[in-house]
């Protein structure tokens, strides 16, 4: 039986965005998303990256793995810099070039919050892509308040006790355009993500769901796998915030009925993070993840 | 325009309006929020043809500037004190990024305990950051810096970001009479935006990505060569603004009865005002004392200092800062920067006053001017460091 796709493949100059000599871990969903990232907005995008792995990832100077424009910038401040960015080039009169925050996890939902919140409160005309790998990757595979329970790091060598900080929903409640979660997994998601996300006017926000397997200490070959793992068992779920409702995305569709998830041991097991989980953290996180489900299901 | 009788909070922010600036990013700060206010008023009243971006912080209002300034803009900011200490991460980025920025700073003491009265620690604490670092001493001179501060920011020798100190409340909330020229002539003369590089999208272009130690080390020698430029140029200007708008100040530094002078005193900021009614009345006494006013610390004027200084009997450097565990903190530059022409330097005292918003007065430098003198005269040397406080 022939196997047909339901979604049409991504273009292909995705493959331009990305060049050959960038410095990423194999396996690395950062060039992954940023492929995507290239595919939806074409190369008229100024990208605005603070500390994190990208710094990294995208090469040293004088080349650079990215092809489009980039400004590297202190840790707490791509919102910050991208606002400036955003309200200079309308002041020229130039529509036609995305601006895109650019920042990991911790310099999302840690240092760089302030600034993020001000930068959404103001409304400024910028995509902001927060690319959640769940720790401090660029100094060591430190945790931040983006990683989840239970969850080995340097800074947490029995693992993680606190709640994953549930950053869309602050965005949310920011009263932001547009927010939305992702995950590398789902590119076509993503991209269909950020083509809706380029063409509404303020402050877009995207969380992308990115495992890394350097941090999360995995086969480089599996971070496809896990990234949809987390969708199917129900960890992380997909949907669009719009005009003060929630619609699920595709992928996640199928686990708002519980007993459509697998089991989430599918998932810690091929993590070396999670090798010391305990019963007790894993209840915490089915709680917190039932928690999740039920306050989408409440704004659906 | 004529004459206007203005705060030096309100010149600053007239100065950055006639510049035309585009993009005003701030947080406010005793005593430096009147700036920001005004420019403000002057957007909303359709004065000014810029976007205010009103910041949550003052490290994303210079981070913002500086993303402005990157996309072409030409943007101002200001602050104070814990303003500016909480901005210095981004201080430094934009400093090494070579971007063009103008940034008023109304200098204030830093905490605990809490105090909001000016001396210089906030202001000097920025020197090793790739700023242009100038201090004025009245309204009009703030006026006057804050234009050719763009000027000597945007010109491709030197593409460095500028600040202008002016002393919280003695300048800022202090009003005096200031010549504001035509903005037509303003415009004229301070020309369009110029900026090394402008990151719009129109191509792809990477600022600020990782570097080898020596590249890196190779693009902060050419800081160095710029701030060099950078004494020219701020000298050029000064001459041409002379040309254009009749006052001129010296370039980075400034001389009061220096000629003849056998023994100097070095100030730098609003004080320097008292500085001099001091050195008239010692002048009716006899003594033969000029005062060398540092305009700007960065570049340091060392040559300038130096032909000034070289064959002084002595010179007292007052200094409203310190380097705690070591001395003032002008002194300790102008010392250094001494050293780099000659082997033999003159007496050189260092007297530390004013911290903390200490009023100092006219009387306060006359005695202590006159008193370093006559020891000097009788062939003694007072102690070099010297903490001034009046109780
Ligand atoms: C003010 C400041 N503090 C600390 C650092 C060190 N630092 C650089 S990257 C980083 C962690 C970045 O983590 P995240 O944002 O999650 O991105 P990732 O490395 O995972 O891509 C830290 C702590 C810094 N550059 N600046
Ligand atoms: S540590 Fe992880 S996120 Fe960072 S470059 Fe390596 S794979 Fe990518």
């Amino acid at each position: 039986m022939g196997v047909s796709r339901v979604v049409p493949p991504l273009p292909r100059d995705m493959r331009e965005t990305v060049l050959p000599g960038h410095a990423a871990c194999h396996g690395c969903p950062i060039t992954m998303a940023l492929k995507v990232v290239g595919a939806a907005l074409g190369k008229k995008v100024i990208l605005v990256v603070p500390a994190c792995c990208t710094s990294v990832v995208v090469g040293a100077w004088p080349g650079s793995g990215f092809n489009g424009s980039i400004i590297h910038v202190a840790f707490a401040s791509a919102a910050a810099v991208a606002s400036g960015v955003a309200e200079a080039l309308a002041r020229r009169g130039i529509n036609d070039v995305h601006v895109v925050a650019w920042a990991g996890d911790g310099g999302t939902a840690d240092i760089g919050m302030a600034s993020l919140s001000g930068a959404a409160e103001r409304n400024h005309n910028m995509i902001y892509i927060m690319y959640d790998n769940e720790a401090y990757m660029n100094t060591g595979i430190q945790r931040s308040s983006a990683t989840p329970p239970g969850a080995w790091t340097t800074t947490t060598p029995l693992g993680k006790k606190e709640p994953k900080k549930d950053v869309a929903r602050i965005m949310i409640a920011h009263g932001v355009p547009y927010v939305a979660t992702a995950s590398i997994g789902y590119p076509h998601d993503f991209y269909a993500k950020l083509k809706k996300a380029s063409k509404i006017k303020g402050f877009k926000f995207i969380q992308l769901h990115a495992p890394c397997p350097t941090g999360w200490r995995f086969d480089p070959s599996l971070t496809v796998k896990i990234a949809k793992l987390a969708v199917e068992t129900g960890l992380w779920i997909l949907y669009e915030y719009e005009n003060g409702k929630i619609t699920l995305s595709g992928p996640s569709k199928p686990y708002i009925d519980k007993s459509k998830r697998k089991p989430m041991i599918e998932y810690f097991k091929l993590q070396g993070r999670f090798k010391g989980i305990t019963e007790e953290d894993i209840k915490a996180i089915e709680r917190y993840v039932d928690e999740a489900w039920e306050w989408i299901k409440k704004y659906m | 325009m004529g004459i206007q009788v203005l705060t030096g909070n309100y010149t600053v922010a007239l100065a950055a309006k006639m510049a035309r600036v585009e993009v005003v990013a701030a947080y406010p700060i005793t005593p430096q929020t009147s700036i920001i206010e005004k420019l403000a008023e002057y957007i909303d009243k359709g004065e000014l043809d810029a976007t205010m971006i009103r910041v949550e912080s003052e490290h994303s209002a210079l981070a913002a500037s500086f993303g402005a300034a990157m996309a072409g803009a030409r943007v101002f900011t200001a602050t104070s004190s814990h303003g500016l200490l909480y901005m210095h991460e981004w201080v430094h980025w934009v400093g090494r990024a070579r971007i063009p920025v103008v940034m008023a700073i109304v200098t204030r003491a830093i905490a605990p305990p809490w105090n909001i009265w000016p001396d210089h620690s906030d202001f000097v604490d920025q020197r090793d950051a790739a700023w242009i670092m100038a201090m004025g001493m009245d309204n009009q001179e703030i006026f006057d810096l804050t234009l050719q501060a763009f000027k000597i920011s945007e010109d491709p020798r030197v593409y460095l970001p500028v600040m202008i100190g002016l002393e919280g409340f003695i300048l800022g909330h202090t009003a005096m009479p200031v010549d504001v020229p035509d903005q037509k002539l303003v415009d004229e003369w301070l020309g369009p935006r110029r900026q090394g590089f402008v990151i719009d999208g129109s191509e792809p272009l990477a600022h600020g990505n990782l570097a080898w130690p020596e590249d890196t080390e190779e693009m902060f020698m050419d800081i160095q060569d710029a701030m060099e430029n950078a004494k020219k140029v701020i000298k050029e200007v000064d001459e041409d603004y002379g040309k254009v708008f009749g006052r001129k100040y010296g370039g980075l530094i400034s001389c009061y009865r220096c000629e003849d002078a056998k023994y100097h005193v070095v100030t730098m900021g609003a004080w320097s005002g008292d500085a001099m009614e001091a050195i008239d009345y010692l002048r009716e006494q006899g003594y033969p004392v000029g005062l060398l006013r540092i305009r700007f610390m960065r570049p340091f004027p060392d040559e300038d200092v130096y032909s000034v200084l070289n064959n002084s009997r002595g010179v007292i450097v007052f200094d409203r800062a310190i380097s705690y565990g070591s001395m003032g903190t002008l002194y300790l530059d102008l010392v250094g920067n001494m050293l780099k022409h000659t082997r033999t330097l003159p007496y050189i005292r260092n007297i530390v006053a004013g911290i903390g918003g200490v009023n100092i007065t006219y009387k306060d430098f006359f005695n202590l001017i006159k008193s370093t003198i006559d020891s000097l005269e009788k062939g003694e040397e007072p102690p070099v460091f010297h903490w001034y406080h009046r109780r």
